[in-house]
């Protein structure tokens, strides 16, 4: 038998004397949540602890401090504790900007906190991907497990809006956000209520460029999109890594609380927010882009 | 509150009706179990009643109406497609249960709770699922393999049948894939393989669940009135790769991401066959969230991991052991002789109940329990005072069916045991009927 420790979550114990099925609340569930064995090496996700450790330590690592020298800004608006959503513009082929996020937490903040990145569907339907995604702490964004790993688990959560939009945007259109999808992120975080930290990220359009997208290569290969950046595709699918050293500069915005209950029900509510905070978002980039004085140094 | 006392168990030829039967013999407060399956049960029954019966509604009517069960425990599903012919899958699954549930309906019916095994196939498996399925989810596409579409049409009619009968508490169980030492599911066979098979490129999230604690789960909600829908998986969900470390095997994705169906065919003629409800598990996974069931008080034996390790100690044991236990067969003869034979010792377990006032104990100055009597000395009745419940009951198959009338109506005035008119009324019920 092994010994097993239960996730740091304190909640009041529910009176059920009765053997009936007591009418039981979200929070209560809470306590109910698997503990977790120190033996194992995945958590429930499928996160690797080893295979994350791996690439931070070497792969990130280097990108984070040589290659794109990034420059963090903000980073206590990431609370220190509970769930948080962080939300973030989106750009290059096979984007660098959600691992230089997490490694800037990891680096920076004072309470360094793992940082769950919501990745497409597809990831877990094809080959390679999915066996490796999940293992680097990203998992398939869908409501329910936004909701379980905000409300539930606590956690921070990368959540990109834009989506595919942001990666497959050409060169030409960078740093101009698209849609925000249908604000389903502000309605997820407003259900756990948990806040939402903006974050503007400088520097991935440069680094990755897309000169142009391949239809019919995109459909032989079963890929998201199939783009013509400076490396990919003639470097081989390693060339998907060749990024440019572009300076990167991240700033975390203050955060937006949601603490009422039931404001997701209110649907006009939910697209005014996502709407304030693409926003904010590019208002702040047009910022960074405006007072940065090299693509290359900063 | 609804209490349990007779039960009716079907599908005791297979694993889950007859082990559930064995874990209500051991409950007192269970009065009467009946077991209804179409073949002979698994194994030897000790307390439960075996009544061979397909799956007529019709006759299984008369035994819910004659025996007042208040409880009915469905465990038949079949969800493996590889045991079992997919036609007579569907006959089992989707017909069987409105059987069974036409059985328990009407009005005037005794039947107060109805439990139905059913399984996380339910869900499905696909790219675009959630990490974990809570029980108030849908699947997102449609049933691909025949044996989904039978789940998810024979929880239809338990659904319906539960908004037909509010009277009725109904308790739906959705169990993973099971892996235990004595039960046979297709992901123990992958497991017992000298290395563990995958998808090239894929490493599912699996969880599985303990073949004991499934048992422990159907026992609480036969126990507890808990209506609803209930996912009952143990804690953890594994990578199949960590599955295979665990079992100390080699895990090895040596089938094509695309393609898949058509290279199995070949392997299927050696031997190595996989059902399809399993292939699509192989590539996705499948988390589901046990939180619902978890919150009504039941604890889990065993984690998923624990499960694993649990069947790997046995995989390795079992090389040694095989054919060290005779398989049971189930003889009807022996049965009755053991249940109503007068040389038959020590029926202790049939005494269901103490009786219910106390009694001056005559074993007490005898070492020596005593002799059973022979039916010419047990049979004036004017002395029947002093008998024991487990004497009377020893006696009963010797008597013709007038005595046995005359002993109930004398046993309902004097001392009413239970036990004693029970058994009485048991043996009355197989003795012929006087033309």
């Amino acid at each position: 038998m092994t010994t097993r420790t239960s996730l740091r979550v304190q909640e009041p114990t529910p009176e059920t004397g009765d053997s009936r099925l007591p009418a039981v609340r979200p929070d209560e569930l809470r306590r109910h949540l698997p503990g977790i064995e120190p033996e194992r090496q995945l958590n429930d996700w499928g996160r690797s602890e080893r295979v994350e450790g791996f690439m931070d330590r070497t792969l990130v690592d280097f990108f984070y401090r040589y290659w794109f020298r990034c420059e963090v800004e903000g980073v206590e608006n990431v609370p220190a504790s509970g769930g948080a959503m962080l939300v973030s513009n989106h750009s290059g082929a096979l984007p660098p900007d959600a691992a230089m996020i997490g490694k800037a937490i990891k680096e920076e903040h004072p309470h360094p906190r793992p940082l769950n990145i919501t990745v497409e569907h597809f990831f877990k339907g094809y080959p390679g991907f999915s066996m490796l995604i999940p293992k680097m702490g990203c998992v398939a964004a869908h409501p329910a497990n936004v909701q379980r790993l905000l409300y539930d688990e606590q956690q921070l959560v990368l959540v990109f809006p834009e989506g595919r939009k942001g990666t497959e945007k050409l060169y030409k259109d960078r740093y101009k956000l698209r849609r925000f999808g249908r604000g389903g992120f502000v309605e997820a975080a407003m259900r756990a209520r948990t806040p939402i930290v903006p974050i503007c990220v400088v520097g991935a359009e440069e680094a990755a460029p897309v000169f142009a997208q391949m239809k019919a290569l995109q459909r032989l290969t079963g890929l998201l999109y199939f783009p013509i950046t400076p490396t990919f595709p003639h470097g081989g699918p390693l060339g998907m890594l060749g990024y440019l050293p572009a300076k990167f500069k991240i700033r975390f915005l203050e955060p937006i609380r949601f603490d009422d209950e039931g404001m997701h029900e209110d649907k006009a509510l939910v697209q005014t927010v996502a709407h304030e905070i693409r926003g904010r978002i590019q208002e702040n980039l047009f910022e960074m882009v405006r007072t940065r004085k090299s693509v290359w140094f900063g | 509150m609804t209490e349990s006392r007779r039960v009716l168990v079907t599908g005791v030829q297979t694993y889950w009706g007859y082990r559930v039967a064995r874990e209500l013999e051991q409950r007192d407060e269970i009065e009467t179990i009946v077991c209804v399956a179409p073949e002979d049960p698994l194994g030897e029954l000790d307390r439960a009643e075996y009544v061979k019966v397909g799956s007529q509604h019709a006759l299984l009517r008369r035994i819910v109406d004659a025996a007042e069960i208040d409880t009915v425990l469905d465990t038949r599903m079949v969800v493996n497609s590889i045991s079992t012919a997919s036609r007579l899958a569907h006959e089992n699954n989707v017909i069987g249960t409105m059987n069974i549930l036409a059985a328990c309906s009407g009005r005037d019916t005794t039947v107060k709770k109805f439990i139905f095994k059913s399984s996380t196939h339910y869900y499905g498996s696909e790219q675009d699922d959630p990490a974990f399925f809570t029980e108030a989810m849908r699947r997102p596409h449609a049933p691909r393999t025949p044996i989904e579409r039978d789940i998810v049409e024979a929880e239809a009619a338990v659904n319906d049948f539960n908004e037909k009968q509010p009277d009725t508490s109904v308790t739906i169980l959705r169990c993973p894939n099971v892996l235990g030492p004595d039960v046979p599911t297709p992901l123990r066979d992958l497991a017992s393989l000298p290395f563990v098979p995958g998808i090239l490129g894929f490493d599912p999230r699996l969880q599985v669940v303990h073949e004991d604690d499934v048992a422990d789960a159907l026992v609480h909600v036969t126990e507890h009135d808990l209506p609803g829908v209930f996912n009952v998986a143990a804690d953890g969900v594994l990578a199949l790769s960590e599955i295979a470390g665990l079992l100390g095997k080699p895990f090895l994705p040596f089938l094509p991401p695309w393609g898949t169906g058509l290279a199995l065919a070949p392997l299927r003629r050696l031997g190595f066959n996989m059902p399809p409800e399993l292939q699509s598990l192989l590539r996705f996974g499948r988390g589901v969230d046990n939180r619902k069931f978890k919150a009504t008080g039941f604890e889990y034996r065993y984690t998923t991991r624990e499960a694993v390790l649990k069947l790997g100690e046995h995989l390795r044991l079992s090389p040694i052991l095989r054919g060290a236990r005779e398989p049971y067969r189930y003889e009807r003869e022996v049965e009755e002789f053991l249940r109503w034979s007068p040389s038959v010792q020590g029926r202790e377990k049939e005494v269901v109940e103490p009786p219910p006032h106390p009694e001056p104990e005559p074993v007490a100055t005898e070492p020596e329990p005593e002799p059973v009597p022979t039916p010419s000395a047990a049979r004036p009745v004017d002395d029947y005072e002093e008998l024991e419940a487990e004497e009377i009951i020893s006696m009963l198959g010797s008597l013709e069916r007038e005595e046995l009338e005359a002993l109930h109506a004398l046993e309902g005035e004097s001392r009413g045991r239970g036990s004693v008119l029970h058994a009485i009324e048991s043996v009355l019920a197989r003795s012929p009927a006087p033309h």
